[in-house]
């Protein structure tokens, strides 16, 4: 006696058939929401590009958000080197290399004073080291705008007032508590042992961490860097308060710019200088991205 | 002049002791194993000896100089992990030439060191690969290798052999004790596996709850255990311990306890034990292999007792049979030959071996 029959007819498999629709049907319902998502996000963007292409009397005629029916470059040059901001008519570049000489200073100072922070913390466990490390925790959970007065005060005794320097101090302060905290967290999950074993052979504290923590550190460095640059970059508050006209970080002025333009709104250039503005960060992500995901899931050692 | 000396070692970590006052010395030359079951402060005191931990008091002494607040690097000594702690983004190469390097050593000296070495332990294909390109027995070797380019007064091991698969074990192990009987430095070997202490050590150390319990040779260690529970560590299987008194039968001291299904076993003591027993309560303890079935050879040899008791289970291991009896309420493991292996069932009559057999004060837990 066999527990299973065959039909003599053709085997038509019901269940598998209404298996696959419903597994077309989730589909087609998730790949249309991601969809929809991704168009919102992703328009106001294309709108902005679109913009910086279009000659204004066409942008005046369409509207803002049409498709583009001629094509200019002349909005970028203006943007970069003519455009009229708060009475001086440079153009975006001067605050462009305000904001590099303060971002790439600022991210490789809080990096490196972070990675050190971070192997301290988890490898030379001192007393009181928890305590320490709680401590510069909070700067992870304090909103930036509390020491917003406080810094203001500390870079006018500095007389590091409206400079590049003072920006680059605040952002290297504020970064600490991220950059200690990634590393430390990495740093954590490289064996003790390995520490141990180059104490006995005869390796001192920067030793260690030159020949043993920094090889094995890129993961988390990228993680670091990448965390800072955008941060620092797209900061907007102490960099339009602490700083002022021709000192401030291309952030503020685009701001400026937005507010300026008294006759004339030239929505081709604003849309060439957001761009321009928007530009490094957008480049970070795109070459950097897939790294910084890897390292904030990799583990130190396997 | 002994290599090393540890005296009255002490060690608390906050409010907990670690380590009761611990003695040890090795001579130059000697493999001590320190053995012991979890927790038992074997770990932290081959660190303090190591100088990765403070000392909380007592000495420690390597050669002629007392080194409690020398630094690591300066106390003559290499280690190797239980983990082996291989730097990860160097060549074993590399690795081997770490600590060199870091004390200034002539680069053509380190080359010459680095293949000397390489050849003893014959790791000279794997000079150019990385750590995690080598399998955990080749990687063992390297830490070994990393460990002797140091040519220290002192090798530390820490249990180094815990992370390899058995078969591995047991040849590394054997790779180690031709490797000791060729350097000949003086070696200090953590390990929680008795057998391992058994048969590399020239003296063991038994811990137990921060304390020495038993500092001796093997022999020493396995055959008059100091304690019930250096009894019970040694051997595996583990020592039977039998809740027994001690009488007289015709004016020869013997020890009797209960038997299944009534009745009570007389077993003649030996070796005057019984003189020094200050109580009629005594523990007694019988390794499995002194337990084998009644035949003429066994009643020949002078010290074997005679007794039967039921059997319960039958392991076969193929080189020898384990089985379980009942003495009394409770259940004895004994060791056979394959040849007389008991039967699952049958009242087996035994010769147990009573010159070997151990008395313990069931009190102080010290054998008699």
């Amino acid at each position: 006696m066999s527990d299973a029959v065959l039909s003599s007819a053709p085997a038509i498999d019901l269940e598998a058939g209404r298996a696959r629709r419903r597994h077309l049907l989730s589909r087609v319902v998730i790949y249309g929401l991601l969809t929809v998502f991704a168009l919102i996000y992703l328009i106001p963007l294309w709108v902005v590009f679109f913009n910086s292409f279009r000659p204004l009397p066409e942008i005046s005629a369409n509207g803002l958000i049409a498709f583009p029916l001629s094509f200019r470059l002349d909005a970028w040059p203006q943007a970069w080197s003519e455009f009229c901001i708060g009475g001086q008519c440079n153009g975006m570049q001067r605050y462009f290399w305000n904001s590099v000489m303060m971002v790439v200073p600022a991210t490789i100072i809080s990096t490196a004073m972070g990675a050190v922070a971070g192997y301290v913390l988890s490898k030379w466990r001192f007393k009181g080291s928890e305590i320490v490390f709680g401590m510069m925790l909070l700067g992870v959970f304090m909103p930036g705008q509390i020491a917003l007065l406080p810094w203001a005060f500390v870079l006018g005794q500095l007389g590091l007032s409206n400079s590049v320097y003072g920006l680059i101090l605040v952002h290297c302060i504020q970064g600490l508590s991220f950059t200690t905290l990634f590393c430390r967290n990495y740093f954590i999950g490289i064996p003790d042992d390995l520490v141990k074993a180059a104490r006995i052979d005869g390796a001192g504290f920067w030793r260690i961490f030159y020949k043993i923590i920094l090889p094995i550190s890129p993961p988390i460095l990228i993680v670091t860097v990448i965390w800072q640059f955008t941060g620092i970059w797209n900061e907007y508050l102490f960099g339009v308060v602490l700083n002022s006209g021709a000192n401030q970080p291309i952030t503020a002025a685009l701001v400026a710019l937005s507010m300026s333009g008294t006759t004339v709104r030239t929505y081709d250039v604003m849309s060439a200088a957001v761009l321009i503005g928007a530009l490094p960060p957008l480049l970070v992500y795109f070459f950097g991205g897939k790294y910084f995901v890897r390292g904030l899931t990799q583990g130190a050692i396997k | 002049m002994a290599s090393l000396t540890v005296r009255n070692l002490r060690k608390n970590f906050g409010a907990v002791e670690v380590l009761k006052g611990v003695d040890i010395e090795a001579q130059t030359g000697e493999f001590i194993a320190l053995v012991g079951p979890s927790g038992c402060g074997k770990s932290t005191l081959l660190a303090m000896i190591a100088g990765l931990e403070s000392v909380t008091s007592g000495e420690i002494w390597i050669g002629d100089r007392m080194v409690n607040s020398v630094a690591p690097k300066d106390r003559d000594i290499a280690m190797v992990f239980q983990s082996y702690a291989l730097y990860p983004t160097m060549t074993v190469r590399e690795n081997m030439a770490f600590g060199m390097e870091s004390r200034g050593i002539p680069k053509a000296q380190q080359a010459e060191t680095i293949a000397r070495v390489a050849a003893l332990l014959q790791i000279e294909p794997l000079l150019a690969r990385k750590p995690g390109q080598l399998s955990g027995g080749q990687r063992q070797r390297v830490a070994m290798g990393r460990a002797l380019v140091r040519d220290p007064a002192l090798f530390l091991f820490d249990e180094p052999l815990s992370n390899l698969d058995a078969k591995l074990r047991v040849d590394m192990r054997t790779e180690i004790k031709k490797l000791h009987q060729r350097v000949g430095k003086t070696t200090v070997y953590v390990t929680h596996d008795q057998v391992e202490a058994m048969t590399l050590a020239s003296r063991i150390a038994v811990m137990h709850q921060g304390q020495v319990q038993q500092f001796d040779e093997p022999d020493a260690v396995y055959n008059r255990p100091a304690n019930i529970f250096v009894a019970g560590f040694m051997g595996s299987p583990s020592m039977n311990f039998i809740q027994a008194e001690i009488t007289t039968d015709n004016g020869k001291p013997v020890v009797t306890f209960p038997l299944a299904g009534g009745g009570t076993a007389s077993l003649p003591l030996f070796n005057g034990a019984a003189e020094r027993a200050t109580n009629r309560k005594v523990v007694l303890g019988i390794r499995p292999e002194h337990l084998s079935r009644q035949s003429s050879a066994t009643a020949a040899k002078p010290g074997m007792a005679t007794m039967t008791a039921p059997v319960e289970v039958v392991e076969p291991t193929g080189a020898e049979t384990m089985a379980v009896l009942r003495f009394g309420d409770r259940e004895v493991v004994g060791r056979f030959s394959p040849d007389d292996a008991p039967k699952t069932g049958e009242n087996m009559p035994l010769a147990v071996d009573m010159s070997r057999a151990c008395l313990f004060d069931p009190t102080t837990e010290k054998r008699i």
